[in-house]
């Protein structure tokens, strides 16, 4: 009773380019001295895949005394040297004699080398029942979002008690930076600001015309475009796109150069990055987005009048004389009053999340996705709080 | 690997006439150097001769202006795509600062090379890469870890079992010891040399470092005005007249690092 079992295999694609293609054969076979395991060919890293499967299968199955047959090696590498080992070790753990025989000397050193690198290794840690994960997910989501709220009321704390001190102090404002952001924030959104608003306005006053025209009231179009910019969606615009372009650059910003070490080093030199960085940063926000919301404003009554021009027939002076009978100028102060505050809260977020890099640049990207997310959701929910105050105020 | 050991006068690599440049600053022009099997060649210069340019235009990350770079016999720019990533396979590269990918885990770093261009089992893949982690030196539990937990020498030790992982003929090493405490750098040394000893490595290692000259190459190139200016083994630099390389091995630093060979 022998039974023999041949094994090869060739993967000539990764075959090295000098020399025959990769092969690890092995070859079982029964004798009266016990097993004998017959190693051939290369045994390199890229030929192992069946032979290891088998090797492992033999392992647990041999019940003799084995030698392991390494004289028909004609190259060996680490990981072809620790299926070899793994083999004798699975034999020898199950109280079977298990031995190296004509191995030639710079295999047994490589196969010594590689026993020294045998550890256990970790255990597979089992998949939990996918409602069960879900559930913790969920879980672990909350809690974060409750802890990160917390956190970031505190960084407001701290951002009030700077600027506090800033204030008494004026003299420690950092003003080159702080020309610095409002020419960055402020004023190089005002192309993309007014373009997108101007548009807004004239989409606005061409669907409230359709709509309007099946009353007969086509001339309401100008209080329609006239208030709802005014009062909501010029300013919510123009915070949607800063968040988007500066919220997120304080966060790539200022999260690089905490990878940098570069906060670190400020601390280090007594200069406190609450002053150097965040409070320009905030502070230049809370200067240009009024004005950025004001250029949206002019830029979306400007869309509606062309609109109304082009498409119903209402001149432009007619626009202006409807215009300053029938929209009062509390709507137009009931718009911008907001931009501070939604400022306040992308300059914010922008730089808490920066703040919280740490790791690699994959928490950059990660956390500046979420700085922008998180401040246009903050930006919309404090915009909704508005509305009703302004409803229950009368304005 | 290991029968070819016998020939130790084979070049793996052998450069003829390289001359790179970035726009007009030329940083090598006309540089042969060979690196031979088995061989573990420190190739040190002044800042700014270029190491760290040779070694990426070696493996191919550096354009270069004119010349040749053969590597087991192959020039990897003249080569298909293919044979490109397949020569790439024979070699393994450990970056200056490790250079892990910050997304994964050191285990997930070292199966990385295996996975994308083998098809092994998962579980000899890890047990593979477990056994890599531990040549490298690092303990078991370092395998979970993020590149960020860990300190600026296991970094480099992951960044070595990640080099190590195909089993390559050749490791370029970029300034291993660079930022490591005398202790770590020394252990660093032994593990290099130890490799390269039991694994019939050839190293092509980038280093400032004395200690390491003396400790564990065989062949020392020095670079400068724009190539080669000599190689050879320690005994041709203390030897070697010109001022810089004199300089160099024959200074305060110099003679304190043979000291301690002594």
């Amino acid at each position: 009773m022998c039974p023999v079992n041949n094994l090869s295999r060739a993967k000539p694609e990764n075959g090295r380019s000098a020399g025959p293609p990769d092969q690890t054969q092995v070859k079982r076979s029964q004798g009266e001295g016990g097993t004998a395991l017959e190693f051939s060919g290369e045994w390199t890293i890229s030929g192992l895949a069946s032979t290891d499967k088998d090797l492992r299968r033999w392992g647990d199955e041999i019940t003799s005394r084995t030698n392991l047959n390494l004289a028909g090696i004609t190259r060996l590498d680490t990981a072809g040297a620790w299926v070899i080992f793994r083999t004798r070790k699975m034999l020898r753990d199950r109280g079977l004699e298990a031995e190296y025989a004509h191995a030639r000397e710079e295999h047994l050193a490589l196969l010594a080398r590689v026993e020294d690198g045998d550890q256990p290794l970790p255990p597979e840690t089992a998949r939990p029942n996918i409602l069960m994960e879900l559930l913790a997910e969920i879980g672990g989501f909350m809690a974060g979002a409750a802890q990160e709220f917390r956190a970031l009321l505190g960084f407001l704390g701290l951002t009030m008690s700077v600027m506090g001190r800033v204030l008494a102090h004026p003299s420690r404002l950092r003003l080159t930076p702080l020309v610095h952001h409002l020419e960055t924030a402020g004023l190089n959104a005002v192309p993309i600001v007014s373009l997108i608003s101007f548009l807004i306005g004239m989409v606005l006053a061409y669907q409230g015309a359709e709509q309007l025209r099946q009353f007969g009231a086509e001339i309401f179009t100008v209080e329609l475009v006239a208030i709802s910019v005014l009062r909501e969606i010029g300013i919510l615009l123009t915070a949607i796109l800063v968040a988007g372009r500066s919220g997120s650059a304080f966060t790539a910003q200022i999260g690089s150069m905490k990878l940098n070490e570069e906060i670190d080093a400020m601390r280090a030199l007594a200069l406190d990055p609450m002053e150097m960085l965040v409070l320009p940063r905030i502070l230049a926000l809370i200067i240009a987005l009024p004005m950025l919301g004001f250029i949206a404003d002019i830029m979306g009554l400007l869309g509606g009048a062309v609109m109304c021009w082009a498409a119903l027939d209402i001149s432009p002076g007619l626009y202006m004389q409807r215009l300053e009978e029938w929209v009062p100028v509390g709507h137009f102060w009931a718009g911008v009053i907001k931009a501070p505050f939604f400022a306040l809260i992308i300059g914010l977020i922008g730089c808490f999340e920066g703040m919280q890099v740490q790791g690699g640049a994959e928490s950059v990207g990660r956390l500046t996705t979420k700085s922008v997310v998180e401040s246009i959701f903050m930006v919309i929910v404090l915009d909704a709080i508005f509305s009703i105050y302004f409803v229950v105020i009368g304005l | 690997m290991s029968e070819d050991q016998g020939n130790s006068r084979e070049a793996v690599i052998s450069i003829r006439g390289l001359r790179t440049a970035f726009g007009d600053q030329v940083i090598h022009d006309g540089l042969d150097l060979d690196v031979f099997r088995g061989e573990v060649l420190g190739v040190v210069g002044g800042s700014g001769t270029g190491k760290s340019v040779l070694l990426r235009t070696i493996i191919g990350l550096n354009p270069r202006r004119q010349g040749s770079i053969e590597v087991f016999g192959q020039d990897h720019a003249h080569l298909e795509e293919a044979e490109q990533r397949r020569l790439e396979r024979r070699w393994g590269v450990l970056f200056q600062n490790g250079a892990l990918f910050s997304s994964l885990t050191v285990t997930q770093n070292v199966e990385a090379p295996m996975r994308e261009h083998l098809a092994l089992p998962e579980k000899l893949m890890r047990e593979i890469a477990a056994m890599k982690i531990a040549l490298a030196g690092l303990p078991p539990d370092a395998g979970a870890k993020y590149p960020s937990e860990l300190s600026g020498g296991m970094r480099k030790r992951a960044g070595l079992a990640r080099a190590l992982a195909l089993d390559p003929e050749i490791v370029f090493l970029d300034e291993p010891t660079a930022g490591l405490d005398p202790i770590g750098a020394a252990a660093f040394d032994a593990l290099i040399r130890e490799l390269s000893h039991s694994l019939g490595l050839t190293v092509f290692l980038v280093t400032h470092d004395l200690d390491s000259l003396h400790a564990i190459c065989t062949r020392i190139a020095v670079l400068g005005e724009k190539h080669v200016i000599v190689a050879g083994d320690m005994q041709t630099m203390l030897t070697f007249g010109h001022p810089w390389v004199r300089e160099y091995f024959l200074g305060p630093r110099g003679r304190a690092a043979m000291l301690d060979k002594d």
